[in-house]
C-alpha cells in the first residue's frame, strides 16, 4: 500500500489493453500513455469505452488482456485499495451516513495517516468549503458536493487522480467556474489528472493533452490546439468543433500539395497536413476559416474556391452567424461569419461563392460513411 | 411490503398541503375508530383483568374487579424463569437468524442484481416457508429431529449426544424452530435495504484505500442498518411472545416452557385471568421499553 | 467487480441456505403421501389416497372451509379500511398524523399472545359469545395496520403530478379517484390483500384466543399435534402452498413479461 504523499504525480501506461463483457467488447488494443503532472483528457461519447479505462486504470475492473503502469509500477492485478489512484466519482459517491469532514478523511484513517482531520480541513479549505464541514452530502448543493468529493480525493495524495465526468451533473455556468477552479487546483497541487468527458470544451479548456476515443480505441492524441487545427480522422474532424468534409480522387500533386477533384472545383490541400497522397481522400476546413463571396472570385495559388451555391439557411447564435450554403452536387457548406458589422451580411437564396486558404485545408486518413453527406 | 414498518421511509408529505376537514375524517375515522374498539380497549380491558381478585363469592375461575398490584409480584416471583428464558430465547434465535439472513440477503439484493429473474425466484423461495402453514412446518422439523430419525441416530452414534439424550424438547430445539420460523421476517427487510445500496459507494471505499473487511464495515453495514434494525425488530417481538415452538407437542417440553406458554395456559386451560393478562402487561411492557431503547440507540427515532 | 469473499462462496452459502429453508416443506409434501394409519410419523408406503379423499378424515375441511371464509371476509373489511387510512396519511396533511402513525405501528409491535389475551378480555368483559365472528373482528384488527403498511408504500411512489393532469384535464375529484389514483393503486392493495388474507389464514395464536370452539385449520393442526398429526393435514398445507406460490410465480411471470414487451417497444 501506497502509505507516503507523493509530492508529484506519476504516470500513467496502458499496454494492448483489451475488456471485454459479456456480449461485446468495451476496449479492444488500447495504448496510451499520460506523462506524470499533466491534465489529461479522455475525450468521446458515450459508450466509446472511456469510462471503462477510467474503471482500469482505479482497478474497479480487471482487462482482459493487457498490463497497466503506474509510476513505472505494474499494478495490473493490483486491488482498489492497494492502487495510489483515488477518483472523483460521476455521481460523486459520498458517504450519506458520514458528515462532509468525515467523507474526506475517510481515505486518511484508512491508510492510519496522523490528523486525519487537521489535513481533510486543509483539504476543505482548498475546496472553499471549511464551513460544511459538519453538514451531511445530502445537505449538500451539487456544485458544493462536487467540490466535497474532488477533496476527499485530492487529500490522499494519489499518485494519480481520475475524474470521471465530475461536472456532468451540474448546470453550465457552475461547470465552467469548476473547469477554471479545477484546472487551477491541478496546478497548484501538480498531480496528474486524467478526465473523462465527453464535452469537447471542456476537454479543450481544461486538457494539456487530449486523447479522443470512439468504438474502444484512441483515435487522436495530442495537444488540444494540434487536434482542431489538424484532425486526422473524419471522427475527430466533426468530434471536435464542426467541419465541412469533400471527397475526391487525388488528380495532381505538386512538391508540397495534392488536389482532387470535386464537381468541377480544384481543391489543393498541403502535403504536410494530408494524412494520405494518392486515391480517394477526403479533405476538411473549418466553417470559421472560409468566407464567401457574392462574385466569383480570381483563382489563386493560395486559396480553394468552390461555388457557386445557394444561401439556404441563417442561423443566428449572437457572437457569430451560421450561414449553410447549398453547393449543387457537392452538398451543404457550412460558413460563421463574426457579427463584426451588421448582421447578417446576406439574405436567403443569394449565390455565394465560398473560399478558403489551402493552409487550412486537412487531409483525413478515412472518408466519411456513405450516408454522411460532406 | 410490510417489511418496511419499521424502516424509516416516512417521507413526509411537506410538498403536498392539501385540504383537510370532511375527507380525511371520512377516511380516517372508519379505520381508526376499529382500532380503538378492538386493540386499544382490549389493551385497557388486559390491564384491568390483570388488577383483578379472586371472587370470595364466587366460584372457580370467577373474578372481580379490584385494583390488586399484587397479581403482578406473585407473577414475577412465580414466572421469573420463563420470563427471562422467553427473552433469552428472543435473543439467540435473532443473533442467528441475522447471522444467517444477512449473506443471503446481501447476495440476493447485491450479487444478483444482473439477473433480475433470478432475484425474484430466490426472494419467493424467501418467503416460501411462508406459505406452508406454521405449525405444519414446524411439526416437520419436529419429525426431522425425532428420537427414533437417523439425525438423532446418528449423533448418539457419534458419542454428540448421549444414548439417552434427544434434541426434541431442548433449549437447542427451541431456538432452532424459532430461528427457522422467522427467517423470512429478517430477509426481506435486510433485502430491501441491500437492494437499495448504491454500489458505487463501495467503489468510493475501495478507492479510498479501505480493505474489503473495511468497506464492510464501515460502509455496507452502517448503510444497511435501518433494514437490521427492522429485521431484528420484526423477528425478536413475535418470538418473544411465541408459545408454539416451545410448547411440549411441538419442539420444546416444559423445561423450554416460554412466557407465551404461560399466559396460553394460564387464559385457556387454567381460566386464571388476572395472572395471564399480568404476564401479557409485562411481556408487552417489556418489549415496548426495549424497542424505543434499541431505536433510539441506533439513531432511527422517525420510526415512530 | 472486487467485493467479493470469494466468488462462489456467497453462491453456495445462498443455495445450502435456501435448502435448509425448503426441508420442512419438501418434508410436508413427502408425507402427504404416506399411506398412513391415524398418525403420520413413520413412512409406510406412496398413496394418493389423501389427496384424492381429503375430506374422509373428520374436521380437516371444515376447518379448511372456516379459514378461507375467514380469510375472505377479514381480507376485505381490512384491506377497505387500510387502503383508506393509507390514502389519508399520504395524500393529507392533518393534526395527530404522527399518533395516528403510533396507533397504526402498536398492533404491529404487539405480541400476538397480547393481542389475543386483550381481545378475549374484552370479548369476556362484554358477554360476547366466542365463535367465528370473533375470529373475523380479531383479523381484521391486526391486519389492519398491515395494509395500511403495504398501501402507504404504493402510494408514495405515485407521482402527485397524474392525479393534477387529471384535474386539468377536467375530471372532478371523484372521476380523479377512480379512473386515475384507483388503477394505479391497484397492484398494491392487491399485495396487501394477499398479505392479510395470508396472515389471516395462518394465523394461529390469536385465533386460539378467539375461537371458543370453532375450528380453524391452524388450530386443528394444534388440536391433532398432540395425539399426531393426520395426511390429510399435510394435503391442505401443500395445496394451499402450491395456489400460494402459483399466484406470486403467474404474477412475477406477468410482470416479466410486460417489462420485456416494453422494452422491446424501446
Amino acid at each position: 500500500m501506497a502509505k507516503e504523499f507523493v509530492a508529484r504525480g506519476a504516470d500513467l501506461e496502458l499496454k494492448q489493453i483489451r475488456k471485454e463483457f459479456p456480449g461485446f467488447v468495451a476496449i479492444d488494443n488500447l495504448d496510451l500513455h499520460v506523462p506524470a503532472g499533466q491534465f489529461f483528457a479522455l475525450l468521446g461519447p458515450s459508450g466509446c469505452g472511456k469510462t471503462t479505462s477510467l474503471r482500469l486504470v482505479a482497478g474497479l475492473e480487471t482487462p482482459t488482456k493487457g498490463k497497466i503502469f503506474i509510476g513505472g509500477k505494474d499494478v495490473t492485478s493490483t486491488k482498489p485499495h492497494e492502487r495510489p489512484v483515488n477518483t472523483v466519482f460521476q455521481s460523486y459517491a459520498l458517504f450519506p451516513h458520514m458528515s462532509v469532514l468525515e467523507n474526506v478523511a475517510f481515505g486518511l484513517r484508512q491508510r492510519k495517516i496522523d490528523n486525519p482531520l487537521v489535513r481533510a480541513k486543509e483539504a476543505l479549505n482548498l475546496v472553499q468549503l471549511p464551513h460544511l464541514a459538519d453538514r451531511r452530502p445530502q445537505q449538500l448543493s451539487g456544485g458544493q458536493q462536487q467540490r466535497v468529493a474532488l477533496a476527499r480525493a485530492l487529500v490522499n495524495r494519489p499518485s494519480l487522480l481520475l475524474l470521471d465526468e465530475p461536472l456532468g451533473a451540474l448546470d453550465l455556468k457552475l461547470r465552467r467556474e469548476m473547469q477554471i477552479e479545477l484546472k487551477a487546483i491541478q496546478m497548484e497541487v501538480g498531480l496528474t489528472f486524467l478526465h473523462v468527458t465527453h464535452d469537447q470544451e471542456e476537454a479543450m479548456d481544461m486538457a494539456d493533452t487530449v486523447a479522443v476515443m470512439n468504438l474502444g480505441h484512441i483515435e487522436q492524441m495530442g495537444a488540444p490546439e494540434a487536434l482542431y487545427d489538424r484532425p486526422k480522422t473524419v471522427f475527430v474532424s466533426k468530434f471536435l468543433g464542426q467541419s465541412n468534409l469533400l471527397v475526391g480522387e487525388v488528380t495532381s500533386s505538386s512538391a508540397n500539395s495534392i488536389s482532387i477533384e470535386v464537381a468541377g472545383n480544384k481543391i489543393s490541400v498541403p502535403k504536410a497536413r494530408a494524412e494520405k497522397h494518392k486515391g480517394k481522400i477526403a479533405i476538411g476546413f473549418r466553417p470559421e476559416k472560409a468566407t464567401f463571396l457574392t462574385k466569383k472570385p480570381a483563382s489563386s495559388a493560395s486559396t480553394n474556391v468552390i461555388g457557386p451555391g445557394v444561401i439556404l439557411d441563417i442561423r443566428f447564435t449572437g457572437t457569430s452567424n451560421q450561414y449553410l450554403i447549398e453547393v449543387p452536387e457537392l452538398g451543404n457548406i457550412t460558413v460563421f461569419a463574426q457579427n463584426i458589422g451588421q448582421s447578417p451580411v446576406i439574405q436567403l437564396g443569394e449565390q455565394v461563392w465560398i473560399s478558403w486558404a489551402i493552409e487550412h485545408s486537412f487531409g483525413l486518413s478515412d472518408l466519411p460513411a456513405k450516408s454522411e453527406k460532406a | 411490503m410490510a417489511f418496511t414498518a419499521f424502516g424509516s421511509n416516512n417521507r413526509s408529505p411537506s410538498n403536498k398541503p392539501r385540504r383537510t376537514g370532511k375527507v380525511v375524517i371520512a377516511l380516517l375515522a372508519p379505520g381508526l375508530a376499529y382500532l380503538a374498539m378492538f386493540f386499544l380497549t382490549p389493551l385497557f380491558a388486559l390491564i384491568m383483568v390483570s388488577l383483578e381478585t379472586p371472587d370470595p363469592a364466587g366460584g372457580f375461575a370467577e373474578y372481580v374487579p379490584a385494583f390488586e398490584f399484587g397479581n403482578y409480584a406473585n407473577v414475577v416471583s412465580e414466572y421469573l424463569p420463563h420470563i427471562l428464558r422467553s427473552f433469552g430465547y428472543a435473543l439467540a434465535a435473532t443473533v442467528l437468524a441475522l447471522l444467517i439472513s444477512y449473506p443471503l440477503a446481501y447476495f440476493i439484493g447485491v450479487k444478483a442484481r444482473p439477473w433480475p429473474m433470478l432475484q425474484k425466484l430466490m426472494l419467493t423461495l424467501v418467503i416460501a416457508p411462508f406459505f406452508i402453514s406454521f405449525l405444519l412446518r414446524t411439526l416437520a422439523w419436529k419429525q426431522i429431529f425425532s428420537n427414533e430419525s437417523w439425525i438423532v441416530s446418528s449423533l448418539q452414534d457419534l458419542g454428540i449426544l448421549d444414548q439417552t439424550q434427544y434434541v426434541v424438547g431442548t433449549p437447542f430445539m427451541v431456538i432452532f424452530g424459532l430461528t427457522y420460523n422467522f427467517i423470512p421476517f429478517m430477509t426481506l427487510p435486510l433485502y430491501t435495504s441491500l437492494e437499495r445500496l448504491d454500489t458505487r459507494y463501495l467503489e468510493a471505499g475501495s478507492d479510498l484505500y479501505a480493505t474489503p473487511a473495511k468497506v464492510f464495515r464501515k460502509v455496507t453495514l452502517p448503510l444497511s442498518m435501518p433494514g437490521i434494525i427492522s429485521g431484528t425488530l420484526l423477528t425478536f417481538i413475535p418470538i418473544a411472545g411465541d408459545y408454539v415452538n416451545a410448547s411440549g407437542d411441538f419442539l420444546g417440553s416444559s423445561s423450554t416452557a416460554m412466557i407465551g406458554n404461560v399466559i396460553e395456559s394460564n387464559y385457556l386451560q387454567i381460566n386464571d385471568y388476572p395472572s395471564a393478562s399480568a404476564l401479557s402487561v409485562i411481556l408487552m411492557g417489556v418489549i415496548l421499553v426495549l424497542v424505543s431503547v434499541y431505536v433510539r440507540k441506533s439513531g432511527t427515532e422517525d420510526l415512530l | 467487480m472486487r467485493f467479493s469473499l470469494g466468488k462462489f462462496t456467497l453462491p453456495v452459502y445462498a443455495v445450502l441456505a435456501f435448502i435448509y429453508l425448503l426441508i420442512p416443506i419438501v418434508y410436508t409434501f413427502v408425507f402427504s403421501f404416506n399411506n398412513s394409519l391415524k398418525t403420520n410419523l413413520i413412512w409406510r408406503g406412496f398413496t394418493l389416497d389423501k389427496w384424492t379423499n381429503v375430506c374422509q378424515r373428520e374436521g380437516v375441511c371444515e376447518a379448511l372451509s372456516n379459514s378461507v371464509m375467514i380469510g375472505l371476509i377479514s381480507t376485505v373489511v381490512a384491506t377497505a379500511l387500510g387502503t383508506m387510512i393509507a390514502i389519508a396519511l399520504v395524500r393529507y396533511r392533518f393534526k395527530f398524523r404522527s399518533s395516528i402513525n403510533l396507533l397504526l405501528f402498536l398492533p404491529m409491535a404487539t405480541p400476538e399472545v397480547v393481542l389475543g389475551a386483550g381481545l378475549a378480555s374484552q370479548f369476556f368483559n362484554l358477554g360476547v359469545q366466542k365463535g367465528i365472528w370473533t375470529i373475523i373482528i380479531a383479523h381484521i384488527m391486526f391486519c389492519l395496520s398491515f395494509v395500511v403498511v403495504t398501501v402507504k408504500a404504493r402510494v408514495a411512489s405515485l407521482d402527485p403530478a397524474l392525479e393534477e393532469a387529471g384535474r386539468d384535464l377536467y375530471a372532478n375529484p371523484r372521476q380523479v379517484f377512480w379512473r386515475i389514483t384507483f388503477p394505479l393503486l391497484l397492484p398494491g392493495i392487491a399485495s396487501a390483500a394477499l398479505l392479510s388474507f395470508a396472515l389471516s389464514f395462518d394465523d394461529f395464536i390469536i385465533t386460539n384466543f378467539n375461537a371458543g370452539s370453532d375450528m380453524t385449520f391452524p388450530r386443528y393442526v394444534y388440536t391433532a399435534a398432540a395425539r399426531g398429526v393426520p395426511a390429510e393435514a399435510n394435503v391442505v398445507g401443500c395445496a394451499v402452498f402450491l395456489l400460494a406460490i402459483l399466484i406470486v410465480l403467474s404474477t412475477q411471470i406477468r410482470g416479466e413479461v410486460k417489462r420485456r414487451r416494453l422494452a422491446k417497444k424501446h
